[in-house]
Order: C-alpha cells, then sequence, then structure tokens
C-alpha cells in the first residue's frame, strides 16, 4: 500500500512541479527525494517506487502528445538519437531516463531517517 | 541516518542529473541535453503537435493601432485583413514568428556571423568570413539609409519587428521551437536590424560569388597568361538569346567608362596573383530562376499569365511563406520571407511581378598598401592615408571571444590581410567594393510594388531597388506586360573587375553607375511574351560591359524563349508544363559533336550499351531516362579529359571554364587544342581522342550505376530538400523529380526552384503557386512538408485571394485569429 501511495505521490508532485516549466526539467528530484523521506520503505522499494512514479508518468505524457501527433516527430527523433525510428524505443528511453533520476533521489530520500 | 549510503546514492543522483542535463559529445556533433530534451513538460514532445491542431485565436497585443483579422486557410496560408498598413506588418511579424521562429533568427545569425555563439567553436571560419565581408556593416549602412530616407518603409519594418517580439514575448519556455531544444539556446527579442541582415543574407546569396571568383579568375589569369585566359574564359556566347532581344537600339550612354592607360601591363598582365580563398559555402553558381510573362495576344483569355520561380538553394523550413495582405490601400498575395515585412514575389488586385537574378557583378577587389601591420594607414594617391578600423566581435560558444580587427578603405573594408588569408596569398591586403555596403533603399521596391496598381507605379517601384541587380517581370490586368532588369550598375570598362583590381590610386576606381533609364527593359513587345533566365540581357551592342560571361548561363534562356515563341491559345495549365518543362537543350547541341566524334569500331559492349542509350535518347530530362544520365556523364568525362591537364598543374583552385565555351569552341573548331593531352608530349591527342576517352571514363561510372539501379535520371540525381542543419531525419530525401542544370525545371540535386508561382491577369485574378515545404516552420507539424510531393509532382495549389466579406463562408477557410489592441 505504501509502494503505491509513494509511487502515485511521486508521479503526481512530479507532474505538478513540471507544469511550472520556467523551473528545470529535474526538479522532481527534489519531490521525488521528499516523498521517500517522509514514506519511509526499504532502500530498494523506494528506489522501484520513485523509478515506477516518473517512469510511468513520463511515458503516459509522452504517449498522450505522440498519439496526437501521429509519431511524426517522435519517428524523427528516434531518428536522430538514434533509436532505428522507432517512436516505442524513444518513449521506453523517455520513461527509463526520468525514471532513473526519480529513482535514485527516492533512494537517496530512503536513508534519512530520525 | 545511514551516511555512507546516503552520501553515495546524493552524488549519484547528482551524477546523473548532471549527466542528463549536460550536452555530450558523440562523434563530432553534441547531443541535446537528454533530461530536458526528453522531458514530455520541458523538451520536445511539446513541440509535437496534434494532428488536428487548432489555430483559433484571440488576441490581445499592445501596439497595434486597430483591429486585425486573419483567416486562415487548409494549407495553413494566413489572409490578413488590417485597417491599418502597419497593423498587418505587426500581424505577418507574429505569424512569422509563430510558424518560422527558428528559421527566420537562424538565418540572420548566419548573416551576422553569430554561429559560433550558439553552436561553438567548429564555425569560427564561417563567422570570421562572413563579418570580414562585411555583412553586419552593410546592414547597418542599410537601416541608418532607410532610417533617414525612407521613413514609411522604416515604420512598417518597426511594426513587424514589433509583432515578432509579440510573438516572443507571449512564448513559455516549453513552447519554443524544436530546433532551439535541440541545440540548447534560447531565442532573442528580433530587432529591425535583422531584417536588414536577411537582406544581406540574400545579397550574399546571389551576388557573392564574386568574393571567390575574382580570385579564381585572378589565379587563373595569371597561371595561363591573358591570351589563353581570353580564349577560356571568354565573353562570347555564339548561341546567347538575351533577355531583351538582339537588334535593340540603345540610347548612346550617359557614362563612358575608361580604362587606365596602363590596364595592359598593370592589370590584364599582372603576375602578383592571389590565391583562392576557400569561402564557408560558395554560393550555388544556379542561384538564378525563370520569371516570363505571356501577353493577351498569346493566351486563350487574352489576359497575360505572368510565371516565376525562382531557384535557390532548397531547405526546410522553406525560404518562402505564402501570406495575403489586405488594407484599405492594397490587397496583395504571394511569398514573404520570415524576417521581413510585405510580399517579395507575388501579385495584387491589378498587377502581378516576379523577379530573377541578374547575374551582373556588382563585387571587387582592390589591392591596397599597408605602411605597416597595424594596418592603420594605407598607401594612396602618392600618400598615407589613415584607415578607420572596424571591430567585430564573435562570441563563441564554451571558448573565448574573438575580435576581429578591419581597416576600411576608401574602397570599403579590408576582407583579407595578414590575419585573414589562406595558403599562397602572402598577406596580400584585399578590399571589398560591393554595391550591398552602400546602404540603399532596402525593401523599399517590393513594398512599393505591393502597393502597385499600374505601369508606371511598377517602374517607379523598382527603380528604388538599387542593391542586387534583379530582372522584374511585370503584367497588369489592363494587359501590360515588361520586364527591366534593375539596380545599381557598375558602368565597367571591358573586364574591369573581373579580377583584383590595384588600389593605389583611384584609376582602377569605379567611374559611376548607369542611369537607371539606361537599364536594359522592355515592355509589351511585338513577340507577345517577355522571359528571363539569368542569361545576358542583351548582346554586344549594348554600350556597358556586364561582367564575366560566366556569370550567365545560357541555354535556359534558348529553350524558354523557343517554347514561347511557339505558343498560342496558352492557359494556366500550359504554363504549368511548362515551368515542369524537363527538355535539356544543352543535351540537343552537345550530342551531335559527342556522336560525331565516336568511332564505332573502336567502341566495347559495354560502351556499346551506352552510347545506343544516348543516341535514342529524346533529350527529355524526366525521372526514369536512363539516357539523360549517360549523358551527363559523358559530358562530365569529357570535361575531365580537355581541362584536367591543364587545370591541375596549378596549385590553386581555379574553376574550370563553363560548359558553353567547351561546346561552342567544338562546334567551332575541329582541331581544338585544349583537346590535347599536355601529359603526353610525343601525341597530340584530337577532339576525337578526348570524345573516346570520356567515354571509357564514363562507361566504368555509369556500369557501376547500372548495377545499384541507378541509372534512371531521378534515381541518379536523387533530389533532396534538407533541414538547415542538413540533419536527414528533419529533410525530405529521394523526392521523384526530373530536370536539372540548362533546364526550364532546373532541379539539381538540393537546388531548384523554390517557388513556383503563375498569375493569369483575370478579373478576379486566377493564381496557382507550391513551394518544397510547408507553412509550418515546425518539423512536428504535419504542415512542415505538406507541399513536397506537389512540388516534386509538378503539381500547383489554386490559390485562395480572397476579399474579407467572403473569407468567413469560404470552404477553405479553417481557422480565425483576431488581433486587438491591449
Amino acid at each position: 500500500m505504501k509502494f503505491i501511495v509513494s509511487l502515485l505521490l511521486t508521479a503526481l508532485l512530479a507532474f505538478v512541479a513540471g507544469l511550472f516549466t520556467q523551473l528545470p526539467w529535474w526538479v522532481f528530484a527534489i519531490s521525488s527525494f521528499v516523498v521517500a523521506a517522509l514514506l519511509h520503505q526499504s532502500a530498494g522499494k523506494s528506489f522501484l517506487s520513485g523509478f515506477l512514479g516518473l517512469f510511468l508518468l513520463w511515458i503516459v505524457l509522452a504517449f498522450i502528445k505522440d498519439a496526437a501527433n501521429e509519431h511524426i516527430l517522435s519517428t524523427k527523433v528516434a531518428l536522430i538519437l538514434p533509436l532505428g525510428g522507432s517512436y516505442m524505443m524513444l518513449i521506453l528511453v523517455t520513461g527509463i531516463i526520468g525514471g532513473l533520476v526519480s529513482g535514485l533521489a527516492a533512494l537517496t530520500g530512503s536513508y534519512v531517517k530520525k | 541516518m545511514k551516511i555512507v549510503p546516503l552520501l553515495v546514492s546524493a552524488l549519484l543522483t547528482w551524477g546523473a542529473v548532471h549527466l542528463f542535463n549536460t550536452q555530450l559529445a558523440v562523434g563530432g556533433s553534441k547531443t541535446p541535453r537528454l533530461g530536458y530534451f526528453l522531458s514530455p513538460q520541458h523538451g520536445f514532445w511539446q513541440n509535437a503537435e496534434a494532428s488536428d491542431a487548432n489555430y483559433n485565436d484571440n488576441i490581445s497585443l499592445e501596439g497595434l493601432e486597430g483591429k486585425v483579422e486573419v483567416y486562415i486557410d487548409d494549407r495553413l496560408v494566413p489572409h490578413i485583413y488590417a485597417d491599418v498598413d502597419n497593423d498587418a506588418y505587426y500581424v505577418q511579424g507574429y505569424l512569422h514568428a509563430k510558424f518560422r521562429l527558428w528559421q527566420m533568427e537562424f538565418q540572420t545569425h548566419v548573416a551576422a556571423g553569430r554561429l559560433s555563439e550558439i553552436v561553438g567553436k567548429e564555425r569560427i571560419g564561417t563567422d570570421k568570413f562572413f563579418r570580414r565581408l562585411g555583412m553586419v556593416y552593410g546592414a547597418e549602412r542599410t537601416k541608418a539609409f532607410v532610417e533617414k530616407n525612407n521613413p514609411e518603409m522604416q515604420s512598417a519594418i518597426d511594426a513587424y519587428a514589433k509583432g515578432v517580439n509579440a510573438y516572443i514575448a507571449k512564448l513559455k519556455p516549453e513552447q519554443i521551437p524544436f530546433e532551439y531544444k535541440l541545440l540548447d539556446y534560447k531565442p532573442e527579442a528580433w530587432t529591425s536590424l535583422k531584417t536588414y541582415l536577411f537582406q544581406m543574407f540574400m545579397s550574399y546569396d546571389l551576388t557573392g560569388r564574386g568574393a571567390v571568383t575574382d580570385l579564381q579568375m585572378s589565379n587563373a589569369r595569371n597561371y595561363f597568361s591573358y591570351k589563353d585566359f581570353d580564349l577560356l574564359f571568354t565573353d562570347v556566347q555564339d548561341s546567347l538569346d538575351p533577355i531583351i532581344p538582339k537588334g535593340t537600339v540603345y540610347a548612346t550612354p550617359a557614362i563612358k567608362p575608361i580604362a587606365p592607360a596602363d590596364v595592359q601591363t598593370a592589370y590584364l598582365g599582372d603576375t602578383t596573383g592571389n590565391s583562392s580563398v576557400l569561402a564557408p559555402f560558395v554560393p550555388n553558381k544556379s542561384n538564378g530562376s525563370n520569371n516570363w510573362v505571356v501577353g493577351g495576344s498569346k493566351t486563350k483569355s487574352g489576359r497575360p499569365i505572368l510565371a516565376n520561380d525562382p531557384h535557390l538553394g532548397l531547405n526546410l523550413p522553406s525560404l518562402w511563406y505564402e501570406v495575403q495582405i489586405s488594407t484599405p490601400t492594397h490587397r496583395t498575395y504571394g511569398a514573404s520571407f520570415p524576417g521581413s515585412p510585405a510580399v517579395i514575389i507575388g501579385f495584387n488586385d491589378s498587377i502581378a511581378w516576379g523577379v530573377t537574378n541578374a547575374g551582373r557583378d556588382v563585387l571587387d577587389y582592390y589591392d591596397m598598401k599597408f605602411k605597416d601591420t597595424t594596418l592603420n594607414e594605407y598607401w594612396f594617391k602618392g600618400q598615407w592615408v589613415k584607415a578607420e578600423k572596424r571591430i567585430e566581435t564573435i562570441k563563441v560558444k564554451d571558448s573565448a571571444t574573438i575580435q576581429e580587427n578591419i581597416a576600411l578603405t576608401v574602397f570599403g573594408p579590408t576582407m583579407y590581410d595578414h590575419n585573414y588569408k589562406n595558403s599562397g596569398s602572402g598577406g596580400k591586403n584585399l578590399a571589398l567594393r560591393w554595391t550591398a555596403h552602400d546602404g540603399g533603399s532596402g525593401l523599399l521596391a517590393f513594398y512599393k510594388l505591393n502597393h502597385a496598381k499600374n505601369y508606371d507605379d511598377y517602374l517607379e517601384a523598382i527603380s528604388h531597388w538599387n542593391s542586387t541587380g534583379q530582372n522584374f517581370a511585370f503584367a497588369s490586368k489592363t494587359g501590360d506586360i515588361a520586364l527591366k532588369q534593375q539596380a545599381n550598375f557598375v558602368a565597367r570598362w571591358f573586364r574591369q573587375g573581373d579580377f583584383i583590381l590595384p588600389g593605389q590610386d583611384s584609376s582602377y576606381a569605379w567611374q559611376g553607375f548607369i542611369p537607371t533609364e539606361e537599364n536594359p527593359m522592355i515592355k509589351n513587345p511585338t513577340r507577345g511574351f517577355v522571359s528571363s533566365a539569368n542569361q545576358k540581357v542583351t548582346d554586344q551592342t549594348y554600350p556597358y560591359y556586364l561582367g564575366a560571361a560566366s556569370n550567365f548561363p545560357v541555354y535556359r534562356g534558348i529553350i524558354i524563349n523557343r517554347k514561347l515563341s511557339a505558343l498560342t491559345n496558352a492557359t494556366p495549365q500550359d504554363i504549368q508544363k511548362l515551368q515542369m518543362d524537363n527538355y535539356n537543350v544543352f543535351a540537343e547541341m552537345a550530342r551531335p559533336i559527342l556522336l560525331k566524334y565516336i568511332d564505332q569500331a573502336a567502341l566495347t559492349t559495354d560502351e556499346k550499351k551506352y552510347i545506343n542509350m544516348l543516341s535514342s535518347w529524346n533529350l527529355v530530362s524526366d525521372i526514369n531516362e536512363k539516357g539523360a544520365t549517360v549523358f551527363n556523364h559523358i559530358w562530365d568525362s569529357l570535361e575531365t579529359t580537355i581541362w584536367s591537364d591543364e587545370f591541375a598543374k596549378s596549385t590553386t583552385n581555379l574553376g574550370w571554364p563553363d560548359e558553353v565555351t567547351l561546346l561552342e569552341s567544338l562546334q567551332r573548331d575541329s582541331l581544338y587544342s585544349f583537346a590535347d593531352n599536355i601529359n603526353t608530349p610525343n601525341k597530340k591527342e584530337t577532339i576525337a581522342d578526348a570524345v573516346m576517352e570520356a567515354i571509357k571514363k564514363a562507361t566504368a561510372v555509369l556500369a557501376k550505376a547500372d548495377k545499384d539501379g541507378k541509372l534512371a535520371w531521378g534515381a541518379f540525381k536523387d533530389t533532396r530538400v534538407s533541414h538547415l542543419l542538413k540533419i536527414n531525419p528533419l529533410s525530405s530525401l529521394h523526392l521523384p523529380i526530373g530536370g536539372g542544370k540548362h533546364i526550364i525545371n532546373a532541379t539539381t540535386e538540393t537546388h531548384g526552384p523554390s517557388w513556383r508561382m503563375i498569375v493569369h491577369m483575370t478579373d478576379d485574378i486566377e493564381a496557382y503557386g507550391v513551394y518544397p515545404g510547408g507553412q509550418n516552420g515546425n518539423p512536428g507539424s504535419k504542415y512542415y512538408d505538406m507541399f513536397m510531393n506537389h512540388w516534386a509532382t509538378g503539381k500547383y495549389y489554386p490559390i485562395l485571394f480572397l476579399h474579407l466579406k467572403d473569407a468567413p463562408s469560404n470552404k477553405r477557410i479553417k481557422w480565425f485569429m483576431s488581433f486587438t489592441k491591449a
């Protein structure tokens, strides 16, 4: 339960922080850290809920944009990066990068214990 | 608290953020900051425009005088209706920025020598070149001139700049165009100077070849001696069909330019050459264009039809942006430049106009002597004269700022000196004299054409065009057709400015500009049409020297005039077909020469196969024609065979003679001496030997192309329209389009008709247009390359030219934007 709550809270706070686009893209690292520090779990679970929170958030957000765009831009970017022109791969990489930063921030938060 | 794991994981987190927040160097280029770029709320995903995007908007802005309504059609062309002219330009600026912001800033950064500021030290060379060429200098001078002399034009440019900035001010961080995110920088405020910088960019593209060719020609003259040079780079073009028909009588010239007394020894025979310096990019030799107007006597409707297709480098986002501008003073439609107000090529309720490049020489170098390396004083008319200095500061991303110290002479800025030279120049000081530096009325001619009602207005409007030479074609609803070549043209003596000129006194200086009334023109000719295709404007009876003949391609003009002469009862559809015509008149003249010298008995089986393809070819360079590829290879090989032996021994890049010179020499002279291979002293090769050698060389290449399935002309030529950053996934590749050099459809690999327009001067104006690109510059929009297929396959869009009252109910109008004063 705590795992699910952590995950959802991580995603929610990251989404809200991301609305303030004048802030840097990695601002969610702070919210993910705070969530993990307040809702204490084991290191592994903290990492995983932090990772999945952002991984899922970014994948969903990217997917929504991509579907409306009919993959026009993602296909081009997936050739530039290069990911063989696969928009699926690009969405996956997007999720992994967000997830990794968030997971590590949450891991750090899990070690903050009174 | 577990201190050690805490610190380790904190460090890892910091490391991950840092890694994804840094541009990583990969194989010579840099990645975007991946975390930023991929963040769905900040990065490129925000530029993925929904395919059913809604462009309706209600915008309230400061700086507008009244209300502006914009109806946007199904091709994303805005139809702007404003109560005041300047409000229309304000909104044009806003819309250019909305759809083309990155491109318009990037192009002006190129012109201003500011690329290293955004990409880093690898572009310092480009920046130095443009700074030293005086691009910013020229833009500043033009701006000052317009501010002083043409307040109406200046206020239009200012209103336009306000519109651009109004859009930039509204832009949220995540909405900046895709390329800013890719290269990791941000848009800056727009200024009116940038509009002038863009004009300098076009001036360079259209007349800047001289910055390279004058050096090459000087080297060639030194290398060959003037006598041979004059054969290889002759002024004579037997097959020329000039823009103004042969036999036209010209008035007595107002200026009679006189060559200096020492021209033979000090100029034509001079042997102190300068090595050609590599420019970052040399404007394409085929930067040209076609325009023509067919008069009512030759059309089905009895009304004129005007056609124009400017040939330029083909890029995405396109150089052009279609727009309709309607105010109480005028209703105009056409192609505009993102970066400039008004329409550049288009039509209004009463008239239509189109432009091609005149190709006249408006750029020269003067060889200067400085007292010492401080460049503070130069020798002029027997004394040391103080040189003013211009400091150009080049900022470089992640590296130290560079300063270029440029000495200004009586002729112009010293482009080359001991600090800026190439191998072999020996530190020669070359001052640049270029009309683009002179200031001048800038866009005023186009601004006035937008408003012109008749022939007299047209003539008055273009009299303000004094920068780079253009051929302005004209048609009116009342039946007038005309064409005039216009700019401030230098009154030159023969060969003046073809080479570096001595600069130690004024004897080699320009002696004046040709009065505009003496610029060649033609109105309502009995032959029923006017046309231009960058060929020489007149025959040799025109009393002024036009500049080196290599600036003037011959063959497109011949075929256009031949086709127009034969045309009767023309419709816009006939004119569409003509713009897409792929007949190769150069091949028509060159093939008989090739075939004449072939020794059939000496051909191998493979060679025979290709020669059969050549002789059975219909001379049309359509995409499926193999004969076109065969002809091209054999001709290229023949050029190599004939020239490479003479030219290879030069240590500098000379540039080969023109195709017309070689072809006409072979037509004229069966014992052409350059056919001999000078590397075989014991043997005297003939033209026949050269042709057989060329066939042998070409066959090897053709066999390979054949094997790779690339013998068909379209596959071999492989036309593409590249993104301005040369990124393939953002480009359109392998386009199925024929044509090529010397052909009316002048599409080569990366170059060609950048906007095809046809205007039939009927009561309501019937017009067609297409360009290789799309209205939206965002690679994430479906409108980005929307017109590409139509363009490649020769289809046209019927242009919507609407009155305000009809706009809301028109079926092709999809969106509505209203702009009100805040």
